[in-house]
């Protein structure tokens, strides 16, 4: 790698007491939002722009270029939420920031909502996330009792609330605008873009919706400068990523890693997966969450970039990489993350709701030995009622939890068909029908 | 006659609950507590007494129907008495490749149930994504994190609820 890396979210982790404000201001915490404030918010939204800082939540828009659709003359208030719904499975990374620096958070709200002109934040997390809720719910409580937060910022008239809301289960309010309904205190229904939340957003005002990691990476930027954030990632993406690794790998983990690394290197490398238990190989490898289409073992040479992936019809995603072994049935791997994504459907459009479980149940009679022949154009065909295939933009419904449903069907059958049309053959799974694998004795 | 809902006690603090949890939404949109406020009653009550959901409605301003609605859209929401113990397994891909499948039929076989029956001690059932995927297979016991289990860690944590 020719740019020298360096810890960028992660970098303060292991410090002790870093999670309280004491340990943060300790590592210098809190400064940068001091120097910020002596900035005019075009100059924050021009340096965010020039980091080329890019959403971590998965769709890698660039930040900067969101916060500009904000509009600038709009009398309504405006609103920051931060996005800690963290549930793509595969993915583990929004969870320790919350536990481990959750000042790095709040100092980055501070940030962003100086440069939106957001007098309110809310921070939306997952309901089951009892125990980051708790250490943030502090750390926000520290920063009012220090005068950080609440009506006058770092002693400036501007006023600043900061409160945390805690999801009760449901995966689709990590989508933006059913996050949104969600806040209001609705069922998380997925509203229709345009108008986008930076215009029509929260109670109908002005609003930007962005994920933990990249909220995090705000004092940072300000630390060091736009050009260094920029300079340790790619032509387009500036950073670094958390990567979280797991599944057959020897030290599954949540690894902060140089965009420029590949999936390979993340799976072998000392520093990270330490390869892949004894004789076992990459079969196949889901880079982005689950929802991102998997690759085969021949093609883990990509890197974590965001830009990378187009050719490979995948995407870079929530940084979840997923490795799936050789011993390992393909056909019952879908079938886990399909079952995921019928479960989460939220049943608004017809598509994702009667799609998702149809080809739920279509893998696990496939699984249990009683395909047919069709069944698997039968499976093709349902998916792309809802998404297309090669993925080309959005799919045929209100959000993308439908696409990401599709998605993994329509890869997974096309880049192991094989496999698929052996269990229909031979009604059987090749691989036994044993659940998989013992508990706390990974081999 | 069914037993009250709470107590005055209880009701004191209920509507302090409420009152503060109001001080963060603009005046004119009480309802946008409704996530919050079942919350609440969940924390007090153990579950969504269909009493309490009206009384959520009506301290927020709103119909009983957008309570039930929120409430049985959301899985964390108990809308029928649960088990003493709820034990959500992740059952997503990445634990499933660590063995979530037989941790499951482990518990199934230890506490003598179910998965997805809601019994009179334990109630266990299949989650999805919990987050922990890097540090699988894990459950939550009530809202209590338990991860990187293995059969010993599992025995003791059940061994703590007796």
């Amino acid at each position: 790698m020719s740019v020298p890396f360096e810890k960028v979210i992660s970098r303060d982790w292991d410090k002790p007491a870093q999670s309280t404000l004491v340990g943060y201001k300790r590592s210098g915490g809190y400064k940068n939002l001091q120097k910020v404030l002596s900035l005019s918010p075009q100059q924050i939204i021009d340096e965010v722009k020039k980091s080329n800082l890019r959403g971590r939540g998965g769709a890698g828009f660039p930040t900067g270029v969101k916060w500009g659709f904000v509009p600038k003359d709009s009398p309504k208030p405006k609103y920051l939420c931060v996005n800690a719904d963290e549930s793509e499975p595969g993915t583990a990374k929004d969870r320790y920031i919350l536990e481990r620096d959750p000042h790095l958070l709040l100092e980055g709200i501070a940030i962003a909502c100086w440069a939106l002109g957001a007098h309110t934040c809310y921070i939306y997390a997952r309901g089951e996330f009892k125990y980051p809720s708790s250490v943030l719910d502090r750390a926000i409580a520290e920063a009012y009792a220090d005068g950080i937060f609440g009506r006058r910022l770092m002693d400036t008239p501007f006023a600043l609330d900061v409160y945390q809301v805690r999801g009760a289960g449901a995966y689709i309010c990590g989508e933006e605008t059913a996050l949104l309904e969600s806040l209001e205190g609705k069922k998380g229904w997925p509203r229709l873009k345009p108008p986008f939340p930076a215009v029509v957003g929260l109670f109908g005002c002005p609003t930007v919706v962005n994920n933990v990691e990249t909220i995090a990476a705000l004092p940072r930027i300000f630390e060091k400068g736009a050009e260094w954030f920029a300079g340790l990632g790619t032509e387009k993406s500036g950073g670094t990523r958390l990567v979280t690794l797991s599944g057959s790998v020897n030290r599954p983990g949540t690894y902060e890693a140089p965009m420029q690394a590949t999936v390979e290197e993340m799976i072998y490398s000392q520093e990270y997966g330490q390869g892949m238990p004894e004789g076992r190989k990459p079969k196949a490898v889901i880079p982005g969450g689950s929802s991102a289409p998997v690759l085969t073992a021949s093609e883990i040479g990509v890197s974590l970039d965001f830009d990378a992936y187009r050719p490979l019809h995948s995407m870079a995603g929530s940084g979840g990489i997923i490795v799936i072994d050789d011993a390992t049935c393909i056909v019952r791997a879908l079938w886990r993350v399909t079952r995921f994504y019928a479960e989460e459907s939220c049943g608004q459009c017809t598509p994702c709701r009667e799609g998702q479980p149809w080809m739920t149940r279509l893998l696990r009679k496939i699984e249990e030995g009683h395909g047919q022949p069709g069944d698997l154009d039968t499976l093709m065909d349902v998916a792309s009622a809802i998404a297309p295939w090669p993925p080309v933009g959005l799919g045929n419904t209100v959000c993308a939890l439908g696409d990401a449903g599709a998605l993994p069907v329509q890869s997974f059958v096309t880049k192991f068909r094989e496999e698929f049309e052996q269990h229909i053959s031979e009604q059987r799974c090749p691989y036994g029908d044993k659940p998989w694998g013992a508990f706390g004795d990974f081999k | 006659m069914s037993d009250p809902l709470f107590t005055q006690e209880e009701y004191r603090k209920f509507d302090e609950g409420i009152a503060e949890l109001l001080l963060h939404y603009p005046s004119d949109r009480k309802s946008a507590a409704m996530l919050p406020a079942l919350r609440l009653l969940q924390t007090m009550k153990g579950w969504l007494p269909p009493e309490g959901m009206e009384l959520v409605a009506q301290r927020l301003e709103t119909h009983k129907e957008h309570a039930y609605e929120v409430a049985t859209f959301y899985v964390m929401y108990h809308t029928q008495k649960p088990a003493t113990y709820v034990i959500d397994v992740c059952t997503s891909l990445s634990c499933s490749l660590r063995g979530a499948e037989s941790l499951l039929a482990f518990l199934e076989k230890k506490l003598d149930t179910c998965a997805g029956v809601n019994g009179e001690r334990y109630f266990v059932r299949e989650a999805e994504c919990l987050a922990s995927c890097s540090t699988a297979p894990c459950f939550q016991i009530n809202e209590d994190h338990f991860e990187s289990l293995t059969p010993q860690k599992v025995e003791q944590i059940l061994e703590n609820l007796k």
